[in-house]
């Protein structure tokens, strides 16, 4: 891994670094990577996933849910006339 | 005059229900050790302001004839779980301001109950951390010694109730977030069976591994939180109703496995030494101790620092400046995504995200991603076989007691404070940590008891065997 790899890495995850922080983060990773990459040694063939969560389905009928529309409004940073204001996308 | 730090949830729920104590005067007790102790420790990131009003209320209720064991009793909660018109910030600036629009489930649960709501408790950011030093508002100090961290990332839950701050608290445990901070404090810490308890309300971090659980003096007080808060929510499909019927075995049908090669290194020589002096302790009380081979158990941490960040980048994708939390404008719409994570994010954040981003990438996903869920399947199965021969597997809760501010500065070693909790919430188990006596510098040890799926309740009656004598 290299300084273009973790500058590739944050434009993905769109996150900005400072050349010092791209520096650490080199560091880190190579040193978090060197440890986990010992997953690799074991041998457990193709298990098969159990899981004990299904998949829930409900019926699609009208219910009753108890919302402030005023207190979820307030947290969006920016609105207007009771909509989410963004920013132009194209 | 009241002792808060010896008084537990049920011996208080007792002397309300005879009359002896008020909860306004239990709530006010817990008010006055905050605020003797809040701003040295750092405990609280806000204390609500109708804490006391939730008391009369219960007291109300406890006249009425309709209080239950939680009615009255004051209940810290770690700053991730949602309370309808709190703030809720998760430890970190991109959640500064954040204000919860519903109430989560425990939450829904624990104000049936009539339990008074004390506080918000700090918190690593995003519950990243094993010290609270990732806290975007300055870590917590561990009140048995203030130089010291309280663990994490629920360090300020654990420390709220071993300074009387509170009678009990919720936190979350992803790989060990409620347990080590309650080993490092003296108290009981739990991590319920994954499902047994709904997410709906807790902020994502890894949502395979999230368990939200109870912190208390005694292991009655965490059953009673736990019994109250857990069951089946519709807005969780992965929780459930645990089976009602738990048999609990007396102490001499009770076998207890040691994987014994997992704790050859890296341990604390005090640790060690109070493990096996535990141990003997319970064999004296019937348990029957058993060395086990779990070859898989040392993957555990490499597998969880695969799959925690892959699902730490997915799920903090949502915080992006635009439907809540900060925004800081930029020229495009990307330019505010990255403007607004740049500043929303401390380090530990996005050092997880961006290696989530790398495990998750094209080229990389199947030696990392695909290949850590192969070995957690197989965590999970060596655990099955295991629970063929023994009750409950045993191991320290942490390999260290609580380390001084600073001392871990290379993320590696952080990490590595972990290694005996991550392994149950791989493979979904419940586990709980007990305390298990003090050091030669008076910092308490805990004990961690992991049993197989659904076997929560049984891990409560482990404790008596401990305590006397």
């Amino acid at each position: 891994m290299d300084i273009k790899d973790i500058e590739n890495l944050a434009e993905l995850a769109k996150i900005e670094l400072t050349e010092d922080e791209k520096k650490s983060l080199l560091k880190d990773l190579d040193g978090i990577l060197d440890y986990v990459k010992q997953i690799g040694e074991v041998k457990v063939g193709d298990i098969e996933a159990e899981y004990r969560s299904k998949n829930v389905w409900r019926e699609d009928k009208l219910e009753e849910r108890e919302f402030s529309k005023d207190l979820i409004l307030k947290q969006f940073p920016d609105s207007q006339d009771g909509f989410l204001k963004v920013k132009k996308i194209l | 005059m009241l002792d808060i730090k010896t008084l537990t949830i049920k011996k208080a729920g007792e002397m309300m229900r005879k009359g002896e104590l008020t909860s306004v005067e239990l709530v006010s007790a817990c008010l006055k050790n905050i605020k003797e102790k809040n701003k040295e420790l750092n405990v609280f990131r806000e204390v609500f302001n109708d804490a006391l009003k939730q008391a009369e209320t219960a007291d109300q209720m406890m006249k009425e004839g309709k209080g239950t064991d939680l009615t009255g009793i004051p209940i810290a909660v770690k700053d991730n779980i949602l309370i309808t018109g709190k703030k809720v910030s998760s430890g970190s600036k991109m959640l500064e301001d954040y204000v919860a629009t519903y109430d989560a489930f425990v939450i829904k649960k624990l104000k049936e109950a009539g339990a008074v709501l004390i506080g918000r408790t700090n918190m690593d950011e995003f519950a990243m951390g094993s010290s609270t030093e990732n806290s975007a508002y300055g870590p917590t100090r561990n009140p048995l010694d203030p130089s010291r961290v309280p663990g994490g990332s629920s360090g300020g839950s654990a420390a709220a109730v071993a300074s009387g701050m509170a009678l009990g608290a919720l936190g979350s445990d992803t790989g060990g977030s409620i347990r080590q901070p309650a080993s490092f404090c003296g108290i009981v810490g739990m991590k319920p069976t994954y499902g047994a308890v709904s997410r709906s309300g807790l902020t994502s971090m890894s949502s395979s591994l999230d368990q939200i659980g109870p912190f208390a003096k005694d292991c009655d007080g965490a059953k009673i939180i736990f019994e109250c808060i857990s069951g089946k929510d519709e807005m969780d499909s992965t929780s459930f109703e645990l089976p009602k019927e738990i048999k609990i075995k007396s102490s001499k049908d009770i076998t207890l496995g040691v994987p014994r090669d997992f704790l050859k290194d890296g341990i604390d020589k005090e640790v060690v030494k109070n493990f096996k002096e535990t141990l003997e302790k319970l064999k004296s009380k019937g348990y029957r101790v058993k060395e086990v081979s779990m070859p898989l158990l040392k993957y555990s941490l490499p597998v969880y620092y695969i799959i925690m960040p892959a699902e730490v980048s997915t799920n903090l994708s949502r915080l992006d400046g635009m439907r809540y939390g900060l925004r800081k404008e930029g020229e495009s719409v990307f330019d505010t995504f990255k403007k607004s994570r740049s500043a929303g994010f401390g380090p530990e954040t996005r050092r997880r995200i961006i290696l989530g981003t790398y495990v998750l990438s094209h080229g990389y996903y199947d030696a990392y991603y695909n290949q850590a869920w192969r070995v957690r399947r197989a965590i999970g199965r060596e655990y099955e076989d295991i629970f063929k021969d023994v009750d409950f597997v045993v191991t320290p809760t942490s390999p260290n007691t609580a380390f001084k501010f600073g001392d871990r500065k290379d993320p590696l070693q952080m990490y590595l404070s972990d290694i005996f909790t991550v392994s149950a919430n791989l493979a979904g188990l419940p586990s709980i940590t007990i305390p298990s006596g003090l050091s030669s510098s008076l910092l308490p040890f805990g004990i961690e008891f992991t049993g197989p799926l659904d076997s929560d309740i049984s891990l409560f009656a482990i404790e008596k065997d401990l305590r006397d004598n």
